[in-house]
C-alpha cells in the first residue's frame, strides 16, 4: 500500500452520513483507509505480545494451570479472556479478519485502477516541463520532430510504455512495482486461507515409544492427538513402525556439559499393512515422511525396567517404565501401577542416571547419560483408583486411600523385598524411549507457495521504481529547436535523473548546449 | 594450529577489533565536532535548486580540513576493526567446526560484524561519516556486552540446530540485525535534526548532520533493504521448524516476536505514504520495530522459556 497516498482512502475522516445504505458506506470507507488499516496492524502487533509472556495452552497446558493456580485472581479473569490461548482467542481473530477485509477493500479498486492505468498510454506532457523535480532543456539544430522521432525510438528500445502527441512525447515504465504490490497483498490473503485450510484439514499428535515395542497409526495409539474439524480420525494413513534401537550423545567436555549432541532413531517401518518392512533412520531435523504424514522425533528419555513380584508370588509386571525427564540431566520421574496384583501395588520413581545425593537437592542426576543409574522407588499399597471412572495420567500416582509400604534406592541387578510381605521389585535393566510427533498438514505447501510469492511481490513493490519522462521540442522561431528533457517519480524515492540523462544522453547533439 | 591456540587468536582478533574501534570512536568524535563548526558557515551557500540532493553535503566539508582527515582516518580504522572482528568469527567457526553462529556470544559478535559490514557497505556509495558515531559506538557497546556477559566456550550444537537452515535463517537474520541497528541509528539523529530545523535553529552540532528529509530517505531505504530480507529470514525459518519441530509456525516466542517486529516495521512502511504518518510517526514507528527486535534477541534469548534458548549462558 505504498502508494496510495492518491486514493479517496486517505481522506480525512467525514462525520458519518445519515441512512443505513450512508452509514455502511462510511464504516467501509473507514475499514478500508490506510489510517485504520494501519491502527489494525499495531493492535495485531500489541494483541500477539501476552501469548509470549504468558504460557499458552497450546504448547504448555501445565504451565498455564500451575498460572491460575498461583493468581487465583487474576488467572481465572485472563482464563475467560483467553489470554492463555491468545492466538486462538476471538479478540486475537477479530483484529486480524478485519486487517484482511481492510487490506481487500484496499486492493480490489487498486487493482482496477492498476488494471486501467495497465490499458491506458501515459499521460500527456504537461505544458511547463522546468516544474518538474529533474528538467534539462537546450536548444538543438535539428528539426522538432525529429527530436521528438529520435526520443519515442529511443524510449521505446529501452522498453518504456510512450506515447506520442502534439510537439510530446510521453514515457512511463515501472508497472511492475504496483503489480508487485498487488501481488503482495493478494498472497497475504492466500497465505491466511492455506493456514485456515491446514487447520481444518490436518492433524497431529504424540507418541512415546519404547526401544522394542511399536506403534502402528491409530487414535487409541497415541497419548495425545488432534486434528482439525474435517478430518476422519478413523482413516488415518495405516503406517505402522517400531523403535529397534535409539541412540543419544551428550558433550562431556567442559563447555556445555550434558548439552545433547546426537539424536537417532532406529526404526522398522510398514508403510502399509501387508507391505515389506524397511529400516529406516529418523533424525531431529531429519523426518520420516510416510504416506502424507511426517514423524518427528521430539524427544527421549528413560524406561527402567521393573519386574514386579506380587505377595502370591507371581510377576505382574516385567517391562520398561516410562519415566519423564524433569531436568537437563535427565532426572526422571514415573509411575508404574499393578492393579492386578495381591495387593493392588502402585510405585513412584525417581530415576537418576547418574546419582547423586545431597542435602540440599535430595536425590538429582548430575549427567544425562546412564553412567550410574539409580532408582528411588516409593511403593505404596490399596485402591489405586482405577475403577472410580475419572481418568487418570499414567505418570502420576493418586495415592488417597492407600498406603505406603517403603521407600528404597535400587541399582541395576538389585531387588527390593517391599515390607510386610507384600512382594519384590527388581530393577532388571534399562531401555530408552523416544516420542514422536506425527503431523499431516495439507495446508503447509500452499502456505509457502503463497509465502514465496508474497516475497517476490514485496520486492518487487519495494525495488522497482515508477517513473515518468517527457520530452518537449518546439521551434525557437530562429531555427533552432528548444528541447526540454524532464522526469516525474511515481513513487517513494524513485532515482529519477538517470532516466532523465538517459533520454538526454539518446539526443546527444544537443549535449553541451544546455 | 592446535584448536585451543585457534580459540585463543579468535579472543585476540576480538580485543583487537574493539580497541581499533575505540581509536574510530575517538576519530569519529574529532571529525563530528570539526564539521558541525564548519557546516555553519557553508550552509549559506545558496545550492542549485536542480542539483541532486547528495552533492548538498558533499559541498559541506571540507576535504583537506583536520575534520574531513579525522573522519577519513576513523573510516579506515573502521574497515580495520571490522577486518578483525570477520577473522575473530572465521577463527572461532574453524574451532568450533561450523558457523560461527552456534549461541549468544556468537551471534553477538556476528550481530556486531552484520551492523559494521551495512554502515561500510552505504559508506562506498555515499559520505556517511556523520554516521560514523553513533554506529561505532553500538557496535562497541555490542562487542562489550558479547565479552563480558555473553562469553561462552565454544561447543558442538545440539541436534535441534545441526541443519543447513542454520547457516541461511540466521545469516539472514544477522544481516537484518545490522540494517535494523544502522536504521534505528540514523532515525535517531534524524528526529533530533528534524526538531532542530522545526525551531529553525539548526546550530552546532547537529549542523553537522544532513538535512532531515535526507536522514529519513536513507533510512527507508536501509528499511526497504532489510525488510524483504526479514521476511526470507521468517519463511526460511518456518521451513526449518516444520523439518525440526513438525509445524511451521507455533507460536514460540522467538516466532511470536518475529512475527511483532515483521507487522511493525510493515506499519513503517505504510506510515511512510500515508498522509500524517510521514516523518516523525513514521521514525518512532522504525524505533519501535528495533526495540522489538532487541526484545526478540535478548529478552526471549534470557528471561524467557523458548525452544529458541540456544544462549548456552
Amino acid at each position: 500500500m505504498t502508494t496510495t497516498t492518491d486514493l479517496p482512502s486517505a481522506e480525512p475522516a467525514a462525520p458519518p452520513p445519515l441512512g443505513a445504505v450512508g452509514f455502511a458506506r462510511w464504516c467501509w470507507r473507514q475499514l478500508t483507509s490506510m489510517r485504520v488499516a494501519l491502527i489494525l496492524l499495531f493492535l495485531l502487533a500489541i494483541a500477539a505480545i501476552p501469548g509470549s509472556v504468558l504460557p499458552q495452552r497450546g504448547t504448555d497446558p501445565i504451565r498455564v494451570n500451575d498460572w491460575i493456580e498461583g493468581n487465583p485472581t487474576w488467572g481465572p479473569i485472563l482464563d475467560r479472556l483467553g489470554f492463555f490461548d491468545v492466538y486462538a482467542a476471538p479478540w486475537f481473530a477479530a483484529i486480524y479478519l478485519l486487517l484482511f477485509v481492510s487490506v481487500i477493500g484496499c486492493v480490489l479498486p487498486r487493482t482496477r485502477l492498476h488494471w486501467r492505468a495497465l490499458r491506458s498510454a501515459p499521460p500527456a506532457a504537461p505544458r511547463r516541463l522546468d516544474r518538474m523535480p529533474e528538467h534539462r532543456t537546450w536548444e538543438s539544430s535539428a528539426s522538432a520532430d525529429d527530436v521528438l522521432d529520435r526520443a519515442y525510438a529511443d524510449l521505446k528500445a529501452r522498453r518504456w510504455r510512450v506515447a506520442r502527441g502534439d510537439g510530446w512525447v510521453a514515457g512511463e515504465r515501472g508497472y511492475w512495482r504496483e503489480t508487485g504490490n498487488l501481488l503482495f497483498h493478494a498472497a497475504l490473503i492466500a497465505l491466511l486461507v492455506a493456514i485456515g485450510y491446514g487447520a481444518l484439514f490436518g492433524w497431529r499428535g504424540n507418541v512415546i515409544v519404547r526401544e522394542g515395542s511399536g506403534f502402528s497409526d491409530t487414535l487409541t495409539q497415541y497419548d495425545a492427538w488432534g486434528g482439525g474439524r474435517l478430518v476422519d480420525p478413523a482413516s488415518l494413513p495405516p503406517f505402522a513402525f517400531t523403535l529397534e534401537d535409539f541412540r543419544v550423545d551428550f558433550e562431556r567436555g567442559e563447555a556445555q556439559r550434558g548439552a545433547p549432541r546426537l539424536f537417532k532413531a532406529d526404526l522398522t517401518l510398514w508403510p502399509a499393512p501387508g507391505a515389506p518392512a524397511e529400516p529406516v533412520v529418523v533424525r531431529v531435523n531429519e523426518p520420516l515422511s510416510v504416506d502424507g504424514a511426517k514423524v518427528f522425533l521430539v524427544g527421549h528419555g528413560y524406561a527402567p525396567t521393573l519386574r514386579l513380584t506380587d505377595a502370591l508370588g507371581r510377576v505382574v509386571h516385567n517391562e520398561g517404565v516410562v519415566f519423564l525427564p524433569q531436568d537437563g540431566n535427565l532426572t526422571s520421574t514415573g509411575v508404574l501401577k499393578a492393579p492386578d496384583a495381591t495387593p493392588s501395588i502402585g510405585i513412584e520413581g525417581l530415576f537418576l542416571p547418574t546419582a547423586a545425593v545431597d542435602d540440599v537437592r535430595g536425590p538429582h542426576s548430575t549427567f544425562p547419560e546412564a553412567d550410574d543409574p539409580a532408582v528411588f522407588l516409593s511403593a505404596w499399597a490399596g485402591d489405586l483408583g482405577l475403577d472410580s471412572g475419572v481418568p487418570q495420567s499414567i505418570y502420576a500416582l493418586d495415592t488417597e486411600g492407600m498406603t505406603q509400604l517403603g521407600i528404597e534406592a535400587l541399582r541395576p541387578g538389585e531387588t527390593w523385598q517391599m515390607p510386610g510381605g507384600n512382594g519384590t521389585v527388581e530393577f532388571v535393566g534399562l531401555t530408552r524411549w523416544a516420542s514422536f510427533q506425527i503431523a499431516h498438514d495439507p495446508g503447509k505447501e500452499p502456505a509457502l507457495a503463497a509465502a514465496i510469492v508474497a516475497l517476490v511481490g514485496l520486492m518487487m513493490s519495494l525495488f522497482i521504481q515508477r517513473r515518468r519522462v517527457w520530452v518537449r521540442a518546439s521551434s525557437s522561431g530562429s531555427g533552432t529547436t528548444v528541447v526540454t528533457v524532464a522526469g516525474l517519480a511515481r513513487s517513494d524515492e524513485a532515482d529519477l535523473a538517470p532516466g532523465v540523462d538517459a533520454v538526454v544522453d539518446a539526443l546527444d547533439e544537443g549535449r553541451g548546449t544546455a | 594450529m592446535t584448536s585451543a591456540s585457534l580459540a585463543e587468536w579468535s579472543n585476540l582478533a576480538v580485543y583487537s577489533s574493539m580497541l581499533v574501534l575505540i581509536a574510530a570512536l575517538i576519530c569519529f568524535a574529532v571529525s563530528f565536532a570539526a564539521r558541525g563548526q564548519r557546516v555553519m558557515t557553508t550552509q549559506r551557500v545558496p545550492v542549485g535548486a536542480g542539483a541532486p540532493m547528495e552533492q548538498t553535503t558533499a559541498t559541506v566539508s571540507d576535504p583537506r580540513g583536520p575534520g574531513a582527515r579525522a573522519g577519513n582516518v576513523a573510516m579506515a580504522l573502521t574497515w580495520l576493526a571490522t577486518g578483525l572482528l570477520l577473522l575473530g568469527l572465521v577463527l572461532r567457526g574453524l574451532w568450533a567446526g561450523r558457523v560461527p553462529w552456534g549461541n549468544m556470544y556468537e551471534f553477538s559478535l556476528a550481530w556486531t560484524f552484520g551492523i559494521l559490514a551495512v554502515f561500510l557497505v552505504v559508506s562506498t556509495r555515499r559520505d556517511i561519516r556523520w554516521l560514523g558515531l553513533p554506529v561505532v559506538f553500538l557496535a562497541l557497546l555490542s562487542l562489550g556486552l558479547a565479552v563480558t556477559v555473553l562469553y561462552t566456550e565454544a561447543a558442538q550444537l545440539v541436534p535441534a540446530l545441526k541443519s543447513w537452515w542454520l547457516v541461511i535463517h540466521v545469516a539472514s537474520a544477522i544481516i537484518c540485525g545490522g540494517a535494523f541497528t544502522v536504521a534505528a541509528a540514523i532515525s535517531v539523529l534524524y528526529l533530533w535534526r528534524d526538531r532542530a530545523e522545526r525551531k529553525g535553529n539548526v546550530t552546532g552540532i547537529v549542523a553537522s548532520l544532513p538535512d532531515a528529509a535526507r536522514l529519513d530517505t536513507l533510512s527507508y531505504r536501509i528499511l526497504a533493504f532489510a525488510f524483504p530480507l526479514w521476511t526470507f529470514a521468517v519463511i526460511s525459518g518456518a521451513i526449518w521448524a516444520e523439518n525440526a519441530w513438525g509445524r511451521y509456525w507455533g507460536w514460540d516466542p522467538k516466532e511470536t516476536w518475529a512475527f511483532i517486529t515483521w507487522v511493525i516495521y510493515a506499519g513503517y512502511l505504510h506510515a511512510r505514504s500515508t498522509a500524517g504518518w510521514r516523518g516523525r510517526r513514521a521514525a518512532y514507528i522504525s524505533l519501535l520495530g528495533f526495540v522489538s527486535f532487541l526484545i526478540n534477541y535478548f529478552g526471549v534469548n534470557i528471561f524467557v522459556n523458548s525452544l529458541h534458548s540456544y544462549a548456552g549462558l
